[in-house]
């Protein structure tokens, strides 16, 4: 039995360390100065970089928690508090349900909601697709994380003669504060590689960033624009941009990890 | 300050279920006044309707009048946070806010009720720590977090926290159920000395504890409070059978 489920837990892990070993086999030899501070070469030339791609990923993550963090956190900061049977239940299995819905159904309904009425693609529109992703995640970790604090400081907090919304804002978040960060990174983590999402929203851009009203490039669409061309130089960069995605992706993870370690031994 | 609290016709229930009946009963002002009887008498709920706490659990509903400075804390137009301020409470379990220091534990009900000024801070949580018998122990660690502390330091820091807003009336309830008897002695004794300014309605599951530090004892038993007057003559001259009963331990 030990052995079956050591193996299990091996092969948990082992599609990570294969990812991550053909990543830089196939990735790190294009990974130079150029990629981090170039934008890409016109069709032909060998060289140039993603860092428009980089920056642009950056600013649409930026856009995105903007949008989804205070909604998804006051969300979930009602939804914990909440006294009223009904409408937390159904708010609840409605946050359960967009969580299943297919990013690309979600940038379709981005598409609908920002890119129509602007008649142009944007970082906007990008920022909101993503934004939406989060929602259910930041939403669902910010009740646990509220509802693990104990009702006896709430309730000390009352008795001080402090009105409820203070209560809540200056003892209940703070004490699950290191939850809620946790939250808002791993959902930061999720929506940075989505890629569908994005196609028909942020839209992808071969230049440096030039306003949020306009199309921007981001590092899943250069990656698939590049995989998808016939040219060998291109097939490297997306190898690159991928690992410089993941790499990403496993910093953010690791101050999420970080965070709750530094926290949890002061609040127990 | 001079009239304490007076409660008549109190009435409370959890959803369908009615905890307190018909209670009369009259707080002496600058004195401690004890309420003992076995677990579910309804102790506990009843000084939690002095501050209006209890009402903050879903479900629950009080009736009645509690006069406290002549004024009807359960009447329409006032507001439970007000009443909150004036009648301070202090909890069965120490409840520090775990992500606070010791001085932002004590400053917590100061700074949240609007004051922002350094100096008036500094100078209540020091009153505070004082009067709460705590100041040697931890004048030298403000800025370490406040569920650092032993127990009875983290229940005296609550009931600094509590005294640091001012309140005229002090509820306390089981306050030294979770410490050792030392930590016990020391807030028995912090209680006789509070008196003098305050007044004090302690919760308490041990009779000898409410023979030590209170003027006058309430006997709850179901619901209702069976027998109400000075101390000792509650302890030794019960008018009530069922009052003689707990206190001689047939029961409870």
């Amino acid at each position: 039995m030990a052995v079956l489920t050591a193996a299990a837990a091996g092969a948990v892990i082992l599609p990570l360390v294969l990812i991550f070993g053909f990543l830089l086999w196939q990735g790190a030899s294009a990974i130079n100065v150029d990629f981090f501070t170039h934008l890409p070469k016109p069709v032909g030339e060998v060289g140039g970089g993603m860092a428009n791609a980089i920056i642009g990923t950056l600013i649409l993550l930026g856009l995105a928690s903007l949008l989804g963090l205070p909604i998804g956190i006051l969300g979930g900061v009602y939804l914990a508090e909440s006294r009223d049977r009904r409408l937390p239940w159904i708010v609840r299995f409605l946050a359960d349900v967009l969580n299943g819905v297919p990013s690309i159904v979600i940038g379709i309904f981005a598409y609908t909601l920002v890119v129509l009425p602007m008649r142009r693609f944007s970082a906007v529109a990008g920022g909101v697709a993503l934004a939406v992703i989060m929602l259910p995640i930041v939403v669902r970790t910010t009740e646990e994380m509220v509802r693990l604090v104990p009702a006896s400081l709430r309730e000390a907090g009352l008795a001080l003669g402090v009105p409820e919304w203070k209560v809540v804002l200056r003892v209940v978040l703070p004490t699950a504060r290191a939850g809620i960060v946790t939250g808002a990174m791993v959902a930061v983590a999720r929506v940075a590689g989505e890629t569908a999402p994005l196609l028909f929203t942020a839209f992808g851009n071969r230049f440096w960033h030039q306003g949020l009203d306009q199309p921007i490039a981001a590092l899943p669409l250069q990656i698939f624009a590049y995989a998808i061309a016939p040219y060998d130089d291109w097939h490297r960069q997306a190898w690159a941009g991928a690992l410089v995605l993941i790499v990403l992706v496993l910093v953010v993870s690791l101050m999420a990890r970080l965070v709750t370690r530094g926290r949890v031994g002061a609040v127990r | 300050m001079a009239d304490g609290i007076s409660v008549t016709k109190l009435n409370a229930w959890f959803g369908p279920s009615h905890v307190l009946c018909d209670i009369d009963l009259a707080v002496a002002p600058r004195a401690v006044t004890a309420i003992i009887g076995p677990s579910g008498c309804g102790k506990s709920t009843f000084i939690r309707c002095l501050n209006r706490m209890h009402e903050v659990v879903p479900g629950a509903r009080v009736v009645g009048t509690v006069l406290q400075e002549g004024q009807d804390i359960y009447s329409p137009g006032v507001d439970p946070v007000e009443v909150r301020r004036r009648i301070g409470m202090v909890f069965q379990k120490p409840n520090p806010f775990p992500t606070m220091t010791v001085f932002d534990n004590v400053a917590a009900g100061v700074r949240l009720g609007g004051v922002r000024d350094r100096a008036i801070l500094n100078e209540r949580v020091e009153r505070a720590l004082h009067a709460a018998a705590l100041w040697d122990e931890v004048k030298d660690r403000l800025a370490k977090p406040g569920a650092g502390l032993s127990g009875g330091q983290q229940q005296r820091l609550c009931i600094a926290r509590a005294l640091a807003v001012e309140p005229e009336v002090l509820l306390m309830d089981e306050p030294c159920s979770a410490l050792d008897p030392i930590a016990t002695a020391r807030i028995e004794e912090l209680i006789l000395e509070l008196k003098r300014d305050l007044t004090i309605v302690i919760v308490t599951h041990n009779m000898q504890q409410a023979a030590r530090v209170a003027d006058a004892t309430g006997f709850f038993l179901l619901g209702e409070l069976v027998e109400f007057g000075p101390t000792s003559q509650l302890f030794t001259k019960p008018v009530d059978k069922r009052t003689e009963d707990y206190i001689t331990g047939r029961f409870g």
